[in-house]
């Protein structure tokens, strides 16, 4: 069967589709963002909010922070599309299923982990960090979130079949996120610190191009695996 | 080259009998290896200079977190098999793979545990290769969790080799951590590339345990996929069959 669009087009209107849902529904993606805000003020309400304290562990909170609303953005992934049959569409349809996947995954990483990202310095500073370290600490957060978001894709997929989805996602999702993690943290403890950081960041953007290439086709091979 | 012989390995009767007639030639050698090893370790090993006898753990340590690794590896090609040519022994194989792989790295760490004791005096440390360890812990249970989730077998086998393969990416990052944090766990003394520090007197031993490890896991791996494979045709005629000659051998 010939496709009627090209890929480009169908990617792009898989794109404007997800955000015009997105934006019908902003509890979807909103709800992981005052996850996010929640967990990192948790931090000092139960230590004691001495500013040198909240420092050393302002990368440790952002972190687990955004590993953990990631997870929790990570339902709405493809649990909607899978019930109502578009993935079964897109499944069908002459376009190459993993390019429509991360499209898909690519929408919602901008719905989720940007804004995750963006709020993530916000976060850092709040938590004692020097304002001048923002853009520094900004880095890191986007690859790794766009790092989860890839990760997260595939794990969704695989879940999408299984009977209770939630603490089994949390299980596939952080043993593989844990590289990301270690450098991310890594990074931005050497940012809040005012160091280069050049040398973990490098490793993350790694693990993200890595992600870029392989995880689009094995999240599509675990969605199509789930959907029949 | 003809594949018969490959292609006759897809057919459970075929694997049932065949893993029969090798798991022997596995278990029995494990057994005399481990005998010749265990008391290379334990007694005819000399005592090493700073960790006097608490060294001796790693007759037991060691080879199970190497057997840890490997059997993820055979896990995850015979996952990746089974996912290709769509073989459903190869997917049994996988199954067996699992439990056995968790077993490897739960006495690899509690081995690690007993031995940091009294050599770093601590219980646990949050040192990157024993947290590799632990994830690849994490591993086998999301392995094993996602199969469970999943109610039909051909699709938790072919779900759960893609999660195989995927996760494949930890056991490179287990290897290379060592190198990449350097921190408190010793680096490694046998797998090098200007050749192993470690003497040929505590040597032979820890090569013998860890061939008797080896030959243990072909061992159970077979024993497991045999089993795996009876449950999935349970209710076949060859099952009946074959179990019918076992009971009427073992009678005889």
């Amino acid at each position: 069967m010939k496709p009627l669009a090209s890929t480009a087009t169908a990617f792009a209107s898989v794109v404007k589709r997800d955000l015009l849902q997105a934006a019908r529904r902003p509890g979807e993606w909103l709800q992981p963002l005052a996850f996010f805000v929640i967990v990192t003020v948790l931090f000092p309400l139960s230590l004691d909010p001495e500013m040198a304290r909240l420092r050393y562990l302002a990368p440790a909170a952002l972190w687990v922070a955004l590993l953990l609303s990631s997870l929790l953005a990570l339902e709405f992934l493809f649990r909607e599309d899978a019930r109502d049959g578009t993935l079964e569409q897109f499944a069908l349809s002459a376009q190459p299923f993993a390019a429509l996947i991360f499209a898909k995954t690519a929408t919602h990483w901008l719905l989720t982990g940007l804004p995750l990202s963006l709020v993530g310095p916000l976060a850092a500073i709040s938590l004692g960090a020097p304002p001048e370290s923002a853009l520094p600490v900004l880095w890191p957060l986007l690859l790794g979130s766009l790092s989860m978001s890839l990760i997260g894709s595939i794990c969704a997929g695989l879940t999408l079949g299984a009977r209770r989805g939630g603490a089994l996602l949390s299980l596939l999702v952080l043993p593989l996120a844990m590289p990301t993690l270690v450098f991310g943290a890594r990074a931005v403890q050497l940012a809040i610190a005012g160091e280069g950081a050049a040398g973990p960041l490098y490793l993350l953007g790694a693990l993200t191009v890595l992600g870029l290439t392989l995880a689009p086709l094995a999240a599509a091979a675990a969605v199509r695996i789930s959907l029949e | 080259m003809s594949w018969a012989w490959f292609h006759r390995f897809g057919s459970p009767p075929y694997f049932y009998w065949v893993a029969g007639k090798i798991a022997p030639w596995f278990g029995w050698p494990s057994l005399v290896l481990l005998l010749i090893g265990l008391y290379g370790g334990l007694v005819l090993a000399p005592v090493d200079y700073f960790q006097s006898d608490a060294y001796r753990i790693i007759y037991v340590h060691v080879p199970a977190s190497w057997l840890a690794l490997l059997t993820y590896s055979t896990m995850a090609i015979s996952a990746a098999i089974g996912l290709i040519w769509r073989i459903k022994i190869a997917h049994a194989v996988a199954v067996a793979c699992a439990g056995v792989g968790a077993g490897f790295t739960i006495v690899s760490l509690a081995t690690g545990m007993i031995w940091g004791k009294p050599t770093w005096g601590a219980w646990w440390a949050w040192d990157p290769r024993i947290v590799s360890q632990l994830f690849l812990l994490f591993f086998f249970a999301g392995y094993t969790g996602l199969r469970a989730a999943i109610d039909d077998t051909d699709r938790a086998d072919r779900a759960s080799a893609v999660l195989a393969i995927v996760g494949i990416v930890n056991v490179p990052i287990v290897r290379y951590s060592v190198d990449w944090w350097n921190s408190l766990h010793q680096a490694p003394s046998v797998m090098r590339a200007d050749g192993p520090t470690i003497s040929w007197s505590m040597l032979w031993p820890l090569l013998t345990m860890a061939l008797a490890y080896t030959f243990y896991f072909g061992w159970i791996m077979l024993v497991r996929a045999r089993a795996e494979v009876l449950r999935r045709d349970r209710g076949s005629n060859w099952v009946r069959e074959a179990l019918t000659n076992e009971a009427a051998g073992a009678r005889s």
